[in-house]
């Protein structure tokens, strides 16, 4: 609890190694508590476009329960696709994928799709409804009575650190940040045993992703959802991340965790290390010669 | 004798014929909107067919109105009665207004919206009727609002085989060259369009999602 508290800590101050380190411990400590249990799982899994391009490729991946899994990756890597494999808004070419165990081809897609909540960078909030109606819908049509709706959206709001009064608001009347928590509290309505999100905090200002970013490990280390969570920002995965899922041109390159990650000798995440270290230190120099 | 006084002199006849006039526009209006909304979603969801409805929309649109009542003339059934074909018509020059905002209305909607719909588990259905719809009925109903008034001006030249209509008076005015025989019909179906455009425009801001 105390390197957890020492970590949040830390997030404040610039990024240095040994912050970074802290937040590997953090994501070390938010491993699986029921071990060997898988949640998602990818066999073989290829992903083919119509045209013959192919955006996956044998990817296997196993994501453990109540793990926060990051796929980093540049764009065109297929995180997105990975992502989408997940709820069936894309159905995968070859191969297999299976959530809680089971084939996710065989059930009902709407079904899988209200037992997983989603989260994506434009947010796609509702602009007709208000923010209680966005977050009420899935429940709506699943039958809540609107007390219990009422009372749901309530706990959420307060849940993503939103005022009460928001419930009434429009999305054009919000934030971006507002809006991004709106997001989240919609994905979270019906308590989904696993979280999509896909770059939920890419369009935000650094200091609003900051503050987002603490959050979910709060909201994250109370609900310990399974969440796979797609990013390209190496500094996002290693705070958020209990283990990142490297991801070139459709291809699962490595598996690590924060820590490891870090310390990698794979090419390609020495070279992402190298690209975050670079930024900050070259600022330093500057105007040096 | 001005327009006016002529107006009010045979008011009977002015509104036995606007009420003809708007008789033709508001069935075929009704017909279009029947048949072009559910197309404009069919297509705005298959975009394999949405170039070969609107090219077709688009061909009808380019008939000429009269040559167009006149092919129809011959048609059993519909042949009997006048009013019927110049329904017809004036349902088929309707159409492309009303295909066209529906489409590009349902295309409209921001795509984050329909994912963020389709990823929480909305039925194509459900998307449908409580996203995709409530955010484009504002567009559609900017198409039916220039169906309407293209189909009051086109109605006038129902008249010319024999549906009625204000159109009467028209030809009427043409035949006898008399002007004001022919603002007698003009006016009324000026009046008509610009209250339908006033009152759909109304309608289609007070729709508009924010």
């Amino acid at each position: 609890m105390t390197g957890r508290t020492k970590a949040r800590v830390a997030t404040g101050a610039s990024a240095g190694w040994v912050n970074l380190l802290n937040f590997g411990m953090l994501g070390a400590s938010m491993e699986p508590n029921a071990a060997g249990e898988l949640a998602i799982e990818f066999c073989a899994v290829s992903y083919v476009l119509p045209g013959g391009q192919q955006l996956l490729s044998g990817l296997d991946l196993k994501v453990q329960r109540g793990e926060t899994l990051v796929l980093l990756g540049r764009s065109g890597s297929g995180k997105t696709t990975t992502l989408k494999l997940i709820n069936r808004l894309l159905s995968p070419s070859h191969g297999e994928v299976r959530v809680n165990g089971k084939s996710i081809s065989q059930g009902e897609v709407i079904r899988l799709r209200r037992s997983i909540g989603y989260v994506i960078q434009d947010v796609g909030l509702f602009p007709h409804y208000t923010v209680e109606q966005n977050i009420g819908l899935v429940p709506k049509i699943e039958g809540w009575s609107s007390e219990r709706i009422r009372s749901r959206t309530q706990e959420l709001l307060q849940l993503v650190g939103l005022e009460a009064q928001l419930a009434s608001r429009y999305p054009h009347q919000l934030s971006g940040g507002q809006r991004q928590r709106v997001g989240v509290a919609r994905a979270l309505a019906a308590d989904p045993a696993i979280l999509l999100m896909d770059e939920p905090f890419g369009a935000l200002d650094p200091l609003t992703r900051d503050e987002l970013q603490r959050e979910f490990l709060s909201l994250q280390q109370g609900l310990s959802k399974t969440v796979v969570f797609v990013t390209h920002d190496l500094r996002e995965a290693l705070r958020l991340g209990s283990r990142i899922a490297l991801m070139e041109a459709g291809q699962l390159v490595t598996v690590l965790s924060p820590r490891e990650f870090l310390r990698s000798t794979v090419p390609l995440a020495a070279a992402y290390v190298k690209a975050f270290g670079d930024g900050p230190s070259v600022a330093a120099h500057r105007g040096d010669s | 004798m001005n327009v006016f006084q002529f107006i009010l002199q045979n008011h009977g006849e002015v509104l036995e014929l606007t009420l003809e006039h708007l008789w033709m526009v508001s069935v075929s209006t009704l017909f279009a909107v029947v048949i072009g909304i559910p197309l404009g979603i069919v297509i705005a969801h298959r975009p394999v067919l949405n170039k070969a409805v609107l090219a077709g929309a688009n061909i009808i649109q380019t008939i000429p109105s009269l040559a167009l009542f006149g092919f129809l003339l011959p048609v059993p059934w519909l042949g009997d009665r006048a009013d019927r074909l110049a329904i017809l018509a004036l349902t088929l020059y309707a159409l492309l207004p009303v295909i066209r905002g529906t489409f590009s209305g349902i295309r409209g909607v921001d795509a984050s919206v329909i994912e963020a719909g389709r990823g929480m588990g909305l039925t194509e259905r459900q998307l449908l009727l409580q996203v995709e719809l409530p955010l484009a009925v504002s567009v559609i109903l900017s198409g039916v609002r220039v169906a309407v008034v293209i189909s009051v001006g086109l109605a006038t030249i129902a008249a010319a085989i024999g549906a009625g209509g204000l159109g009467e008076f028209i030809f009427r005015g043409l035949a006898m060259v008399n002007n004001q025989l022919i603002l007698a019909g003009a006016i009324p179906a000026a009046l008509m369009a610009l209250l339908a455009d006033f009152s759909l425009g109304w309608l289609e801001r007070r729709l508009q999602p924010r």
